[in-house]
């Protein structure tokens, strides 16, 4: 009835123990998309993925995959269609990684399970693609996390699932690790056309990774889509009700709380050169004014979430008198200035000025925010 | 690949090997030695001629054939339901002793004994089965509502020992109040023995265990598949609650054969799989479990052997020697896990 999209809910209610956790979720997923749930933990996200692979019964509404919905599917039919990648931490005895890989063909094997020549081969591929052919013959035990995801990962693939369900995939990752896998499963999606399903909390990743972002926080999903319309400042703060943090879209990440107060170091910056100084002063909890600014540059975006005042002037026009003169006033209750500029150009020509009032001023001048 | 596999392939086939000839051994020698040495021309003469010493084929026919029989079924059922419960309870160190199922079988098998012949003066072996499988359920099912209390395996295992304790204690209890004629008998099964094995008797273990034992060799995939853990197994397409059930009906079905015949044996359920995985540097159940078997018939028949002829004539309980084999490669284990 709705051959378009590939995976689809209809009035998901989840929840443990008969208990509603989460109402009414509606999602549309096509063939060889991803789409990833974040939210603050205990939200329910695990509870959600735990539906969708029947390791939970849901409380209402119906998950279909291919217009079938799983609750009349078979085992064996489940097991050929979804494939998993648990947080579980797995205690193996004398199992080799090839042998857990090897798990994955259980839904193909015969009665006692014996591998064919085919089988042998997709779990070679799958260990390929992960790049841990070579973890083979080493045990389960003795790998490093970072391998142990790779290998369920490689067991999951061998699977060869339609949708592949993870359950923040990235926790025990280095950033070498986590960039692989999730380009794995960027690969999978776009080259086998899997459907990929997961939780992360890397935000920066599922800005990067996803196709489609949802939101879980509270009895209802608020918001579901692409990861232009959800990366938003406000609304991810309010996701995880950040009042003291600031979430910045274009970097994907957060920034401490600015420092509180009326501004003490004023900071005369631009192309970049204000990023470090900007830091170490909110380190040290120093409020600060700064600019005078463009507002292409790097440093107002990151100016906007750290200093007190920004003095700032629209992209590509040179400083204007107005914005030169509000930004020498608050030079001038400023005892401290700190110049990065080692050079300027024809549109920012006013913070040379700025720069010389404060010698003549005989403003304490500092060439970075360390000497305080 | 191929060269990792061959030698996997090697190692299977040297520790078959190894336990075949051990286990040949051990049947020379159980046949051989007791408390009368019979000569190897004899045994010759009375196994396949059927002539010789009158008294020494009653020995060997009568006695330690049938005696050896139950030393190799038992053993094997023993070591299979050890494996058993290692797997349900993903733990090295459950079995059916330490868990208080063994001691939960000797005690309902004591009460019918007791309840039985001090009325008629023969109990069928189907209903000593049946009563060990109702005591060793009653364990179970402690265990069971324990476990789902406590997430800890050590607190599990103490609990298993402490229904070992209680059960224990009341055969013992009921033990006193029998008849004097019963005691000597009941005193001696409760500790644990192969002794009293009657042809009829093999018959019985051997229909009821070989077939229990191929269904689990059958389970072999699905066993396999729950080792990374039930979640996975699920993911794999195993029916969860049907594979627990069976594992539980399996294990205890095991374990409640070997009371039945010779009550408690300890240890022997932990040791032997242990060792076997060990040698076989593998968990998979398809190699594990045949293997297991045979090598619970070889500690066994080892073991009785010892207890026989240690300090004949006078005879030790299996258990106790089983015990002292089997403790020290328990305790190992524990050590080995801490470390980790």
């Amino acid at each position: 009835m709705n051959k378009e999209y590939f995976f689809y809910t209809k009035k998901l209610t989840v929840g443990y123990n008969g208990k509603p956790l989460i109402k009414d979720i509606e999602v549309n997923l096509k063939k060889g998309q991803i789409l990833t749930l974040i939210g603050p933990n205990g939200s329910g996200k695990s509870t959600i993925l735990k539906s969708i692979t029947k390791h939970l019964k849901s409380i209402c509404g119906t998950i279909y995959i291919d217009s079938e919905s799983i609750e009349s599917m078979s085992n064996k039919d489940m097991a050929q269609k979804v494939s998993v990648m648990l947080t579980d931490k797995l205690k193996t005895e004398l199992m080799t990684c090839k042998d857990v890989v090897e798990t994955g063909r259980y839904p193909y094997t015969g009665m006692l399970g014996i591998l064919s020549e085919e089988d042998n081969l997709q779990v070679r591929n799958a260990m390929e693609l992960v790049n841990a052919w070579e973890l083979r013959d080493r045990d389960f035990t003795e790998i490093s996390d970072g391998q142990r995801q790779r290998i369920l990962l490689a067991r999951a693939i061998c699977q060869e699932p339609e949708i592949i369900v993870l359950d923040e995939p990235t926790s025990f990752l280095d950033i070498h690790y986590e960039l692989e896998l999730l380009s794995i499963l960027r690969t999978l999606a776009e080259e086998r056309n899997i459907t990929v399903i997961m939780s992360l909390h890397e935000l920066d990743m599922a800005q990067k990774v996803s196709d489609l972002v949802m939101c879980v926080k509270g009895e209802y999903i608020t918001h579901l889509g692409t990861p232009e319309e959800i990366f938003q400042k406000e609304l991810i703060s309010q996701l995880y009700d950040l009042s003291n943090g600031n979430y910045n879209p274009l970097f994907g990440s957060f920034e401490m709380e600015r420092p509180k107060g009326k501004p003490k170091v004023f900071v005369i910056a631009g192309g970049g050169t204000g990023i470090a100084e900007y830091r170490i002063l909110q380190k040290k909890g120093i409020p600060f004014a700064t600019g005078i600014l463009h507002k292409n540059d790097i440093d107002y975006q990151l100016a906007q979430d750290l200093a007190s005042e920004v003095f700032f002037e629209k992209s590509f026009d040179p400083i204007s008198e107005a914005v030169f003169q509000n930004a020498l006033d608050r030079m001038n209750s400023c005892n401290i200035v700190i110049n990065c500029l080692k050079t300027y150009g024809e549109i920012n020509m006013k913070n040379k000025t700025l720069y010389r009032e404060a010698v003549s001023q005989g403003k304490k001048i500092l060439e970075s925010a360390d000497m305080l | 690949m191929e060269k990792s596999k061959n030698t996997n392939y090697i190692r299977y086939i040297i520790t078959l090997i190894v336990l075949i000839t051990l286990f040949v051994i051990l049947i020379l020698l159980n046949i051989k030695l007791g408390s009368v040495d019979v000569s190897v021309k004899d045994i010759i003469d009375i196994l396949f001629h059927g002539s010789g010493n009158e008294t020494n084929y009653n020995i060997l026919w009568k006695v330690r054939l049938p005696r050896m029989m139950a030393s190799i079924i038992l053993g094997g059922a023993l070591a299979l339901s050890g494996f058993l419960l290692q797997t349900f309870f993903n733990n090295p160190i459950a079995g059916p002793y330490v868990l208080g199922i063994s001691s939960g079988s000797k005690m309902m098998v004591a009460l019918v004994m007791i309840a039985v012949l001090s009325r008629y003066h023969y109990v069928n072996s189907a209903a000593l089965i049946i009563a060990a499988f109702a005591g060793a359920m009653l364990s179970m099912g402690f265990v069971l509502i324990i476990s789902r209390k406590v997430n800890s395996v050590s607190m599990l295992i103490v609990c298993g020992v402490m229904i070992g304790y209680i059960c224990s204690a009341i055969t013992d209890i009921m033990i006193t109040f029998a008849d004097d004629a019963n005691i000597v008998n009941l005193h001696n099964w409760s500790l644990g023995s192969f002794s009293g094995t009657s042809w009829k008797n093999v018959g019985v273990m051997a229909s009821v265990v070989l077939p229990t034992s191929l269904i689990v060799f059958l389970m072999s995939k699905p066993i396999g598949a729950y080792q990374l853990g039930e979640n996975y197994a699920k993911n794999m397409g195993i029916n969860i609650k049907l594979f627990r059930i069976m594992l539980v009906l399996l294990s205890s079905f095991l374990c409640a054969c070997v009371t039945a015949f010779a009550g408690p044996i300890s240890f022997v359920g932990i040791a032997v799989p242990h060792l076997v995985k060990s040698f076989l540097k593998t968990s998979k159940p398809l190699i594990v479990t045949p293997i297991c078997f045979l090598g619970g018939s070889v500690f066994c028949l080892g073991c009785d052997l010892i207890a026989r002829t240690l300090f004949a004539p006078v005879e030790l309980s299996v258990s106790t020697v089983s015990s002292i084999f089997g403790v020290p490669i328990v305790i190992y284990i524990m050590l080995k896990k801490r470390v980790h």
